[in-house]
């Protein structure tokens, strides 16, 4: 199954906000526990994490710092904020909201097919 | 790009793959980091479950995506970065050169008819001197539009936006020629200066396109601004001198030249001059680009230093202040200066970086502005019945409180983001949805004033 492009991008700050809530991660790993937690439904061209990144910063959701990963390279590390945990709570009920819509008319549909 | 040599090393590819990123104006050198640091580490995960270094390499770039694209995505994100890349044309290419020409030719031409246009009246008898007072309210009428017109031929905007543009100067010509003034006035002056105020709004609008209800479009709006500012200043500059040489050089010759400059090439050349200068700020953006930044950490700490000297002084004194007339026009002023500081580093600022000396120096002038103008205002306050109110008065004080509104909020905004209780966006969101307040007020003192006060 793929997922549409736009579902992908209004999915993707929720997602990357609750990876961000489980502990503080970079780029590279935040990509895999998408695509960990999805079962690879969800296909991200990688690069477009980092947009997405630089945006929750700016709106001071998340928090960037450099540190030296155990690499010895230099790897920039992102930590969700006050803001950004509210945000978060904000998109859940949402996304909840949403789901909880779906859900219930879908359910109707499968009745009256019955 | 270029497939990689198969034969290349694993550190070669990579330093190609760099070398084009760093290419993509959008794509800063940090995000260059980052990025690089990402594809490392998928290759390093590549190669662990078997891959050939050349292999993991081309699989890990795949994923990355391409490169136009990303930059794309880079570019909205960071709109600050990509507007560089939208008026300015690459020199690579042949097209985007021919446009380039194009907009030159389209921009002189456009400063020639404001020029010529400025000098249609006196067709019909009008004089500068003697008609001071029509041209003084006119003024902006004769280049504001055509500055409209250059922008919306830059980056053509809805029909329905047009419209509302095109009411807007109708509506100021309306209300610059309707009014009754008295000869001297002081509410023909004050419609003389606010109009432009309004109207650069109106251009503004224009400029921003379909991003003017964005912060970040605003915020162009807003550098370009203080970049047009600069670029008239040396303009003019450079006009002085080349008047002056003029002058004297047909002084040998026994020919007055004063008449020429006086009613030709001043006000000809200072209101074609406008065009010029804006179309010099998008063509030669990274000119200029580095020069406004440097002035504004230049006098923000000046300013920061003789408001406080000046507070510390008052203490000492501990006398009040010499209340004059013009003394609210004076802070007035002030404030107006501080918050041009203010705006402009804003806009040249990176929103991600955390926060360093000057955001502290930039707190400390508006803070120290702030309190200078409370003293100013209580000293006047205590007076303002003895002075009466005047259109000019009223004109000043309203223009203080916008003011004063304007800088208190925005320092609460900058200390939270000093003490890491808020993002710098916040503080240039406050910024840039500020700015309609000044035109709203302009056209207020436009259209309310001189009837309120009786056309004197």
């Amino acid at each position: 199954m793929e997922i549409s492009k736009d579902l992908i991008a209004a999915s993707s700050t929720p997602l990357v906000l609750t990876i961000l809530a489980e502990e503080d991660s970079y780029g590279y790993a935040i990509l895999q526990r998408v695509r960990e937690v999805s079962g690879g439904a969800m296909e991200w061209t990688d690069g477009m994490l980092y947009p997405v990144l630089h945006r929750l910063e700016r709106h001071g959701h998340v928090e960037a710092r450099w540190e030296i990963a155990p690499s010895g390279r230099r790897r920039k590390y992102y930590r969700l904020t006050p803001t950004g945990r509210t945000r978060l709570a904000e998109e859940q009920r949402q996304w909840q909201a949403v789901d909880a819509t779906l859900r219930g008319i879908w359910r109707e549909l499968s009745a009256q097919g019955a | 790009m270029a497939a990689p040599d198969h034969a290349m090393p694993l550190e070669a590819q990579i330093d190609q793959w760099r070398n084009y990123l760093r290419r993509r104006q959008a794509i800063h050198s940090v995000d260059v980091a980052e990025l690089e640091d990402h594809l490392r580490e998928q290759v390093a995960t590549l190669s662990d479950a078997g891959l050939a270094a050349d292999e993991a390499f081309l699989v890990a770039v795949k994923r990355m995506g391409d490169l136009d694209t990303l930059s794309r995505e880079f570019a909205r994100e960071h709109s600050d970065r990509l507007w560089k890349q939208l008026v300015v044309a690459p020199s690579e290419t042949e097209e985007p050169r021919t446009k380039a020409r194009t907009a030159a030719v389209v921009a002189f031409g456009l400063a020639a008819v404001a020029a010529v246009a400025l000098k249609v009246p006196a067709l019909f008898g009008a004089d500068l001197d003697d008609d001071a007072g029509f041209y003084a309210r006119n003024i902006s009428l004769f280049v504001l539009p055509l500055l409209a017109g250059y922008f919306v031929w830059k980056r053509p905007v809805e029909l329905g936006m047009l419209k509302w543009l095109a009411l807007g100067f109708v509506a100021a010509a309306v209300f610059a020629n309707v009014y009754p003034f008295e000869g001297e006035g002081s509410t023909e002056g004050l419609t003389a200066l606010h109009l432009p105020i309004a109207l650069w709004l109106v251009v503004g609008i224009a400029y921003a396109g379909g991003r003017w209800l964005e912060s970040a479009g605003r915020m162009d709006f807003v550098r370009f601004s203080g970049e047009l500012f600069i670029y008239y200043v040396l303009i003019a500059l450079g006009g002085g001198v080349l008047t002056a040489f003029l002058l004297v050089m047909f002084d040998t010759i026994g020919i007055d030249a004063e008449e020429f400059v006086g009613s030709w090439l001043l006000p000809c050349g200072a209101i074609g001059a406008v065009v010029v200068a804006s179309w010099l700020v998008e063509a030669k953006q990274s000119v200029i680009e580095n020069m406004a930044p440097v002035l504004t950490r230049l006098f923000t700490p000046l300013f920061a230093a003789v408001l406080v000297t000046f507070l510390g002084a008052l203490l000492w004194t501990g006398g009040g202040l010499e209340v004059e007339r013009d003394t609210l026009i004076q802070f007035n002023l002030l404030l107006i200066v501080v918050l041009g500081l203010l705006l402009y580093s804003i806009s040249a600022r990176d929103p991600a970086s955390p926060p360093g000396v000057f955001d502290v120096l930039q707190v400390v002038l508006v803070v120290g502005a702030l309190l200078a103008d409370a003293v100013a205002l209580w000293a006047i306050g205590a007076r303002i019945t003895e002075f009466g109110f005047s259109a000019n008065r009223v004109a000043a004080l309203g223009v203080n409180a916008i003011l004063l509104v304007n800088l208190a909020w925005s320092a609460v905004l900058y200390l939270r983001f000093l003490r890491g209780r808020g993002s710098f966006a916040r503080l240039e969101r406050w910024q840039t949805s500020y700015l309609p307040v000044y035109a709203a007020w302009a056209a207020v003192v436009v259209i309310v004033f001189p009837p309120a006060f009786g056309y004197a």
